[in-house]
């Protein structure tokens, strides 16, 4: 058990009678970065709120590196860096003066205040900006100081809340860069909406729905959640469906627009090579072959939209 | 930890303007007060009392001042106190304090000793202030340090109840509103009872607890009183902080 950083075990929230979270259980292993998946008001910042400390779960608990955080919440936090959707800096410091108190309040030794503070400044890009008031830096350079304060005591789980949301592409580049540098010492949970983000970042992925866990897994895993197998064929002079219905093992076709065929196979086996012989053969004006892979978006809303029904 | 909260608060007050102006504008009050003292005192006591009602330099001086500093404190402490828990609830930096391991006891006390201390540069400035009486006349320094420490006492209950209405709004401006009218309704009632010394408000005023101290005398009853003042309203503001944790 002691690979697991974290681990959180039947939590559930209530707001009212409402179930924002329901019975999630999960952990995190050293080293990786954990992707939270899910669509707005799933319940991803209140399971992070609840992870950190900020939010008292209704049931439910939370072990960081072992520590209870309900009934040791001082050791359970030093563990943790946290970044909330709304970033919290106080924006009346200078970027020096805010990781300096960051490091203070995270009980950093006072000898090694200077040099931790260097360190994430030196990690997050802000080497330049010291001086500067966090007020006047842009978006991007504010979303680095909140992650820079995330890290400044070299915690073992870092949990970022959506923190690439509202950054240009290039600022978003080089935050997912500096998420994945963060992921190689420390474990990180990192939630977003974006599902490009979660291919790019992430070596596992939990989706949440309404609260409850849809699933988790490695990326792999969830690109494997498509349903069947599917060619998609580009056919000039194509024959009736029914036609290309028989070849073997074909399931079922559909038409899609511009002389294109998905073409649904049996198992796992893809008939390519007989497709290309047989039109060729008959003269059907092959022009594209290609798998047609179902595209994350498709799984996410079949899984989101598996829980709804 | 209590102390780094408190340096942070600290160094938040100075790096916004109303730190330095309120502290200007305090000492312009407090200066002007003990001028006009000074100068009243020569006026008054150059021969038209009797001997037997004439009182020292120092009781005069020193009361008009301090009779100032309660009120100018009344005004003042509300503008101190609202930003420290409503603004970070409106900026949303509250995560930031609640997700170190920091407990809400010290958060909250590292906030009220930040403000405390700052609110101490005033009264160090006042006693140092009516000290220079003492290179004209042999003033009584018990009197001052017994002010002194009664306005202290004072302030940090005006503080704690701040601090309080601060928790319960995200609008700095509403916190310091109700702190007032809560310190002003405070004042006038205990004028309205003073009249009736048994009266029961008496017992839980500021004001009249503060009396005695304006005497320079100090009542271990008075400051038991403003103590528990100042723990009730710190334990209310550090269960508010908790029923956010726990009702989100």
């Amino acid at each position: 058990m002691a690979t697991h950083t974290l681990e959180a075990i039947d939590l559930s929230r209530l707001f009212g009678a409402n179930h924002a979270v329901k019975n999630v259980s999960f952990h995190l292993n050293k080293g990786e970065v954990l992707g939270f998946l899910g669509p707005n008001g799933a319940g991803k910042s209140t399971t992070m709120r609840m992870l950190t400390g900020n939010l008292a779960p209704t049931e439910g608990a939370i072990r960081i590196c072992g520590v209870d955080i309900i009934d040791k919440p001082k050791e359970a936090k030093g563990n943790i860096g946290y970044l909330p959707e709304m970033r919290p800096l106080y924006k009346e410091f200078t970027v020096d003066e805010f990781l300096t108190i960051a490091a203070r309040f995270h009980k950093v030794d006072s000898r090694k205040i200077r040099k931790s503070v260097e360190a994430a400044k030196d990690k997050c890009g802000l080497g330049h900006m010291s001086k500067r008031l966090i007020e006047n830096l842009s978006n991007g350079y504010q979303q680095r100081v909140g992650i820079a304060q995330a890290i400044i005591h070299e915690p073992e789980i870092v949990i970022l809340d959506e923190p690439t949301v509202g950054l240009d592409p290039i600022q978003i580049r080089e935050i997912r860069k500096l998420i994945k540098d963060i992921g190689k010492k420390h474990s990180v949970i990192l939630s977003t909406h974006i599902l490009p983000e979660v291919e790019m970042v992430c070596d596992r992925v939990q989706i949440i729905d309404k609260g409850s866990l849809v699933f988790h897994g490695s990326i792999d895993d969830l690109k494997q959640q498509r349903k069947g197998n599917k060619l998609l064929v580009g056919l000039s002079k194509p024959p009736s469906i029914k036609e290309i219905s028989l070849i073997d093992g074909v399931t079922l076709v559909e038409k899609v627009e511009h002389g294109m065929f998905r073409i649904h196979f049996k198992g796992t086996y893809i008939p390519a090579e007989e497709i290309v012989t047989i039109s060729i053969k008959k003269g059907w004006g092959l022009f594209h072959v290609a798998p047609d892979i179902t595209s994350l978006e498709d799984i996410f809303v079949q899984l989101t939209q598996l829980t709804s029904k | 930890m209590i102390i780094n909260i408190a340096r942070k608060e600290l160094k938040s007050v100075f790096s916004s303007p109303m730190g330095w102006i309120i502290l200007s504008l305090l000492m312009f009050g407090f200066g002007f007060m003990y001028l006009d003292g000074v100068n009243n005192y020569f006026q008054i006591m150059s021969g038209s009392i009797r001997p037997a009602e004439r009182v020292g330099v120092t009781i005069f001086v020193g009361q008009t001042v301090y009779g100032a500093a309660n009120f100018l404190m009344t005004v003042a402490t509300p503008l101190l106190t609202m930003r420290l828990i409503s603004e970070e609830r409106r900026n949303q930096t509250l995560p930031f304090l609640f997700s170190a391991p920091i407990t809400l006891t010290e958060i909250v006390l590292g906030k009220f000793l930040g403000l405390v201390l700052f609110l101490a540069i005033l009264i160090i400035y006042i006693f140092v202030m009516l000290s220079t009486l003492n290179i004209w006349a042999d003033i009584d320094f018990g009197y001052l340090l017994g002010n002194s420490f009664g306005l202290m006492l004072l302030v940090a209950s005006f503080s704690s109840l701040g601090i309080y209405f601060s928790s319960l709004t995200n609008q700095p401006i509403i916190a310091a509103i109700l702190t007032f009218i809560a310190l002003f309704a405070m004042g006038v009632l205990s004028n309205y009872f003073a009249s009736d010394p048994s009266h029961w408000f008496n017992y839980v005023s500021l004001t009249k607890h503060y009396q005695a101290f304006t005497r320079g005398v100090i009542d271990s009853s008075d400051v038991v009183y403003f103590i528990l003042f100042i723990a009730t309203f710190l334990t209310l503001t550090i269960r508010r902080l908790d029923s956010d944790r726990l009702s989100g």
